[in-house]
């Protein structure tokens, strides 16, 4: 049975699509809650902004599907926006509310935190090194530091720390990795982190079968 | 810590790398897609193409090379060139782009930045700017001397009346006196550099960003093409004047030019073409040179 890849509308999946058929697993992109639901396993990917993300969820009526999925205990993986659609809400989009899979929101990088930008360039664009929370399976073979792909303006801020996964620094650590149980998000973007990427990906798609 | 990055960029006519790449081991230099492949092996940390395609029959063949990279190479691909409307935009992101960059329509039309940065959000929209030292003998690149009409109006596409409103528009929006910007160190060209658009780089680089470009592609037209490094004064101009990444291109002829852009002239990310097509260098050298000065670089894995 093919992973499944939500299509809700917003770009990129079509590389997301394409490092699965370069591990040799089997992924499709699913338009509708019954394909969802008939997946063993899903990924959440997203390029956009977080309103309409929740927006294309809702219209497409993936958005209850996506929090019934996560409880049923099977695994699910959210990729830069998809990960950040996990979380309850965001700066971006002040009312809308997200999934709630994960507890705690989503800021904008030059929050207070961040030392009113600093100097910092927003999107926090490129690579980036990662610090490793505990050692998840995603994570399997890789060294401390590994550089992945960012682009994103916002980041989440998990409201359990034991939530998060792994950690980068961009004037200050954030968080770049978030999960529980079956649940696993990254706020880079491991298609287009060339090696490291893969790796991430190609973990994920072993302990489907663990 | 976020690295600088190191962008090697191929131009693509008609679907096919334009002046040779000398890589030991290629099957076909000619295809940009291998090319692509071997950049993305020795580390490049984005690839740029560039396409110069002039006939307009021929422009999807980039969607070719595009697709067919995007199943190969996984990092980001930046496309431009000859992309004028939001579906272009589309049809390019949907065949595996990651951004693209914009040039002579967003100098047309600024807003195109803001409806692509609405419908595909701010980080794949780059706003591509080659920018040449203002002298008064380039102003505006004069009349053609068979028809006596202003040379912007043509490379712009608008006759004199429709030029003369959009230099209004653009007065309006760069806040300024006259959209020559008296003062101005640096004016915007286009038509590969030949035509001074009368536009000041630094206020062009802050209008755009603030429309919705999410990073800037910095070309300077005075050092491209010359292998003796970037204009660092303009390169550190421009990055300072925004708060989104800026791309230093144009001049690259040694890997110090690569260290000063990324340092002296404030840039995140160098873009370079000769230096590494040539086999002059590797990825993998350049970063291990950066490395070795101390700059934040990516190890090639």
């Amino acid at each position: 049975m093919a992973i499944a890849i939500v299509d809700y509308g917003l770009g990129n999946l079509r590389s997301v699509e394409k490092a699965f058929a370069h591990l040799g697993a089997e992924a499709k992109l699913v338009t509708s809650a019954a394909e969802l639901d008939a997946a063993p396993a899903a990924v959440l990917p997203g390029v956009g902004a977080f309103g309409d993300g929740m927006a294309g969820l809702d219209q497409r009526g993936f958005s209850g599907p996506l929090r019934a999925y996560a409880a049923s205990g099977r695994p699910l993986l959210g990729i830069c926006l998809g990960l950040q659609l996990f979380f309850e809400r965001s700066d971006e989009a002040p009312g809308v509310a997200g999934l709630g899979i994960l507890p705690g929101e989503v800021k904008l990088f030059k929050g207070a935190a961040f030392g009113a930008r600093g100097g910092l360039k927003v999107p926090h664009m490129g690579w980036n090194g990662l610090t490793f929370a505990s050692s998840h399976p995603l994570f399997e073979g890789l060294e401390e530091g590994s550089s992945v792909y960012f682009v994103h303006s916002f980041y989440v801020a998990p409201g359990a720390q034991d939530t998060v996964l792994a950690t980068s620094d961009y004037g200050g650590r954030f968080c770049a990795a978030a999960g529980k149980g079956a649940v696993a998000g990254c706020q880079f973007h491991p298609e287009k982190s060339q090696r490291v990427g893969l790796r991430i990906l190609e973990n994920w798609v072993k302990s489907l079968s663990a | 810590m976020l690295a600088k990055r190191i962008i090697p960029c191929l131009d693509v006519k008609e679907g096919r790398v334009v002046k040779g790449v000398n890589f030991e081991g290629l099957r076909d230099a000619g295809d940009p897609v291998e090319v692509a492949r071997r950049y993305d092996e020795q580390g490049a940390d984005e690839l740029c193409f560039l396409d110069i395609t002039a006939s307009h029959e021929s422009r999807d063949t980039i969607l070719d090379v595009v697709e067919r990279t995007a199943a190969q190479c996984f990092c980001p691909v930046t496309v431009g060139g000859g992309i004028r409307t939001v579906d272009d935009i589309r049809r390019l992101l949907r065949a595996g782009a990651d951004k693209v960059s914009i040039n002579s329509a967003a100098v047309k039309n600024p807003d195109l930045l803001a409806e692509g940065a609405q419908a595909f959000g701010a980080q794949c929209m780059v706003l591509a700017i080659d920018a040449k030292r203002f002298t008064p003998y380039n102003a505006l690149g004069g009349v053609d001397s068979e028809d006596g009409v202003p040379k912007l109006c043509k490379a712009l596409g608008m006759g004199i009346r429709e030029m003369l409103d959009w230099q209004q528009a653009m007065k309006k929006r760069l806040g300024g006196s006259s959209p020559m910007g008296k003062g101005s160190r640096w004016h915007v060209f286009i038509h590969g550099g030949r035509i001074d658009t009368g536009l000041d780089a630094i206020k062009w680089a802050q209008l755009g960003v603030q429309l919705g470009a999410g990073e800037i592609l910095l070309t300077s037209m005075d050092a491209d093409g010359t292998k003796k490094g970037y204009d660092l004064e303009l390169t550190r101009a421009i990055a300072e004047a925004v708060d989104v990444p800026v791309i230093a291109s144009g001049g690259a002829g040694t890997l110090d030019h690569l260290a000063a852009a990324l340092t002296e002239g404030k840039a995140d990310a160098a873009l370079a073409a000769s230096i590494f097509h040539y086999g002059q260098h590797t990825i993998a050298e350049a970063k291990a040179f950066l490395k070795a000065k101390g700059i934040p670089v990516r190890e090639v894995p």
